[in-house]
């Protein structure tokens, strides 16, 4: 079946000047891709290059704004993941998308089973199977239940499910990212005996050692352009990160404040750990000071402000004025001025369906309601403050909050802990999918909130963002702090290297700006 | 609780703002209500008449009452399908505690029935994590049985009258269901809409994960809502004995829950949780009494009740599922 391709004229697919906007980002700015039979391209970038978006309009599931995409000189039009398939495009994505309680081969035929007068053949899927396993190089039971194999299975069941569709080429976003080291190897050997049969892929990932051993062409982006194609053999991973990090187009970001060092340690974490998700994490941040946790995605920068705002299970310590917190629920953590502001707007911060007064006002509602009734007066005062001073385009604070832009919905987040009086505020991701204009207020206000003497701590997948903000970043790979980086070598180079592993770690010692003394006591107190 | 305070000078804007939000979800069902109130008053000079008013408040009560305990339930983002059940205890219990002990002793224990079964619902659903549906269901069957082997399966009757002068006496021409059908709206309505628990309901049924980050305690929040559906369940359920004399089983049975969440559903609040009203669901009661009595008037029969009944109830929930997607 998908054999047949292999001496089709190359390339199988072709995308001229491709654009894609959401909102008030463009995510990808005419951008061409030649992908040839039996080739392996790698799509590399930073964080909100626009790679993943890309994967997604090869699929089929973005539809792009602008620009022509081409397969076998024809020109077509993919709008949705079906029309891809039709053309012989499939995906892999990052989350594997099996019916976890059907068995390994119902999943890879589901939909496409074999069948007479409405009955489904097994005996016909079991050889399907058979064949397609023998081809792959690779054995699967077929009863096995989907949902509980490990991802690397579930990722050779995606593979299988693609073939099995007559696959041409198969887009897989960061396939390594939840592998082994001999996983992602296996992998790999699986994808060159597929090329050798004319298959194609299109890789999108972060790992560049592991894009330049396997793909034949790589793509470069930044900010949603494209930078250069170049074959693999050419480049190096020093090659690859300049081209990736260039000159940015120069967002002005809010001057820093200098941290005195007398000033107070407001937030302490000491040994933060949560097997397989990050481990032993240790930093202090001052009163007034922004501390920015930057890593590549995956590398437990979320996964420590939800540990230590008490979100979810973690094993450490935590302390405010050197007061122990109990990191048991959210609740425990603002009862010490602690607030959170989560990645996800919609799906974690904001109750879209109620108005942006009873949004600013959840968090600190006892405040405004004398004997549990809420006074109406006091929130529209505390509503209309806020939103002036932050600056809130709205008409009426009393419409939803899902009427609103991305800045403004993030702006009515920073005011509801404002409204609450956080000492302490874990920021994640504070402009993700915010356009422009917001995206500097945003800035701005993360500076002056610090600068009112709030201890912040910023993530974000934007390293131009954690450094222009931040005094002091920590770089996480793999859920463990590898260096601390501030002052001088405080630059977005110095960041993405590290979080890639291009350099080595440097040894820290947590909060070595206190005496030796407090510091052995502290580490003693977490053991 | 200052009424002045809702007319600020935006109040133009967010008129025009809210109907452009979701006219139709918001005063749909009051349209339908007024259409179908001036239809059955001009085709029925039966309807409009005190006491036939009176009378549909008064037959509503007990379910109203439910309902207003299911419309905290849903807007937390629960769901109980146990109070006709408990309905029927409650009723069982009040009537053998009054023949064996005291009458208020009686109607107090139906009520403070109903807060355990509502405790275990809240507690077996949110800290047990099991299915609602499921779980009330199950509870249900149990609750329902205890009830069959409390009253060996028979009617209780109580003849004293001060067991009966709940459902039965009247102030002024109003029956004492009738206001205690509106105490349990007006307190309902002013705790969910007024107070720091009722908004708590609405951010907890909206969105759980933002609720829990802002420092809510969902779980408790969400089995709150459940006692208190349970001990209105109770209060319904001995005020329906007490209309009677008797207690029953099964009194509530399946229909009074399916009425219960219908008048719910149709009045607008969501059964996905995180919006809704309590005036929404006196307007839902309201409907289904009025197409009951009106049906009766005009001679329309019982089948064709529950049919125009069906597709109210369809077009309700269809109106809601459409105005979210529309505005997502």
């Amino acid at each position: 079946m998908y054999a047949a391709t292999s001496d089709a004229p190359s390339p199988v697919m072709r995308l001229d000047g491709v654009a894609k906007r959401f909102g008030g980002i463009q995510a990808l700015n005419g951008v061409d891709v030649v992908i040839p039979a039996g080739a392996v391209v790698a799509l590399v970038g930073e964080n909100g290059a626009g790679k993943s978006t890309l994967g997604k309009v090869i699929a089929g599931v973005h539809h792009p704004d602008a620009g022509r995409i081409f397969i076998d000189n024809v020109e077509v039009d993919l709008r949705s993941p079906r029309d891809a398939l039709n053309y012989g495009i499939a995906m892999v994505a990052q989350e594997l998308a099996l019916v976890p309680e059907m068995r390994v081969a119902d999943n890879v035929f589901l939909g496409f089973e074999s069948r007479a007068h409405g009955y489904i053949n097994s005996r016909s899927n079991r050889r399907r199977f058979e064949e397609l396993q023998h081809s792959v190089g690779f054995t699967l039971d077929p009863d096995h239940r989907a949902g509980s194999l490990r991802v690397a299975d579930q990722q050779k069941v995606e593979i299988l499910r693609a073939l099995a569709r007559d696959a041409r080429i198969i887009v897989m976003d960061e396939p390594t990212a939840a592998l082994t080291r001999d996983e992602a190897g296996s992998l790999f050997a699986i994808v060159r005996r597929l090329t050798s049969q004319g298959t194609s892929f299109v890789f999108v990932s972060h790992f560049l050692e592991e894009v330049l051993d396997v793909a034949d062409t790589v793509v470069v982006l930044k900010d949603g352009e494209h930078v250069r194609t170049a074959p693999a053999a050419s480049e190096t991973t020093e090659s690859l990160v300049s081209s990736m990090i260039g000159n940015h187009v120069d967002l002005s970001m809010p001057d820093k404040a200098d941290i005195a060092l007398s000033a107070p340690v407001v937030l302490s974490v000491r040994g933060l750990t949560h097997s397989g998700v990050f481990d032993d994490v240790s930093f202090d941040v001052r009163a007034g000071e922004i501390v920015g946790l930057a890593g590549l995605m995956g590398s437990g920068r979320t996964e420590i402000l939800r540990a230590i705002f008490g979100a979810d299970r973690t094993r450490g310590k935590a302390t405010v004025d050197g007061v122990p917190v109990r990191l048991k629920h959210p609740r425990w953590a603002m009862k010490h001025g602690i607030g959170m502001i989560p990645e996800d707007r919609k799906g974690q911060g904001l109750i879209m369906d109620r108005s942006i007064r009873d949004n600013i006002t959840l968090a600190s509602l006892p405040r405004h309601s004398p004997l549990g009734f809420i006074s109406r007066r006091s929130e529209v005062k505390t509503t209309d403050q806020l939103s002036e001073k932050l600056d809130v385009r709205t008409l009426d604070h009393e419409a939803p909050v899902l009427a609103l832009s991305g800045g403004n919905q993030q702006k009515v987040l920073f005011a509801k802990w404002l409204a609450f009086g956080a000492r302490v505020l874990l920021i994640d991701e504070p402009t993700r999918g915010v356009d422009v204009g917001a995206k500097a207020a945003i800035h701005q206000l993360i500076a002056d909130i610090a600068a009112q003497g709030v201890a912040v701590v910023l993530v974000s997948s934007e390293h131009e963002e954690v450094v222009g903000l931040a005094n002091r970043v920590l770089v996480l790979r793999r859920g463990r702090i590898v260096v601390e980086l501030a002052g001088h070598d405080l630059c977005e180079d110095q960041v993405a290297q590290s979080a890639l592993g291009l350099v080595a770690d440097q040894p820290r010692i947590p909060g070595n700006h206190r005496s030796v003394l407090e510091s052995q006591e502290i580490r003693k107190g977490t053991i | 609780m200052n009424a002045m305070d809702v007319a600020s000078p935006t109040l133009p804007q967010r008129v025009r703002e809210r109907t452009k939000s979701g006219s139709l979800r918001d005063f749909g069902i009051v349209f339908a209500f007024a259409v179908l109130f001036v239809a059955l008053s001009v085709s029925s000079p039966a309807f409009l008449t005190t006491t036939n008013l009176v009378n549909m408040a008064s037959q509503s009560a007990a379910l109203g009452i439910v309902a207003c305990g299911a419309t905290l339930v849903f807007i937390a983002g629960g769901f109980d399908l146990s109070v006709g059940a408990t309905y029927g205890l409650a009723g069982v219990i009040a009537a053998q505690v009054a023949l064996n002990v005291d009458v208020v002793t009686g109607l107090l224990a139906g009520v403070a029935c109903g807060v355990l079964v509502g405790l275990i619902n809240g507690v077996v659903i949110t800290a047990g994590r099991i299915n609602a549906f499921v779980a009330t269901l199950a509870t249900s069957t149990v609750v329902t049985g205890i009830a069959l082997v409390l009253s060996n399966g028979a009617l209780i009757s109580v003849t004293d009258e001060r067991f009966t002068v709940l459902g039965q006496g009247k102030i002024l021409g109003v029956p004492y269901a009738v206001i205690v059908f509106a105490c349990v709206v007006i307190l309902a309505g002013v705790v969910l809409h007024r107070m720091t628990w009722g908004r708590y309901l609405f951010a907890v049924g909206g969105n759980s994960e933002a609720a829990m980050l802002s420092g809510l305690r969902v779980n408790v929040l969400r089995a709150s809502t459940y006692v208190v559906g349970g001990a209105l369940a109770g209060l319904a359920g001995i005020l329906a004995a007490s209309r009677v004399g008797t207690g029953l089983a099964n009194a509530g049975g399946n229909t009074l829950v399916l009425n219960a969440i219908a008048a719910v559903a149709v009045g607008g609040t969501s059964i996905l949780g995180g919006s809704g009203a309590m005036w929404r669901t006196v307007v839902g009661i309201f409907m289904l009494a009025m197409i009951q009595n009106g049906s009766n008037l005009l001679h329309i029969s019982v089948t064709y009740q529950s049919v125009i009944f069906g597709l109210v109830l369809l077009i309700a929930v269809a109106t809601d599922a459409w105005s979210r997607r529309r505005t997502r």
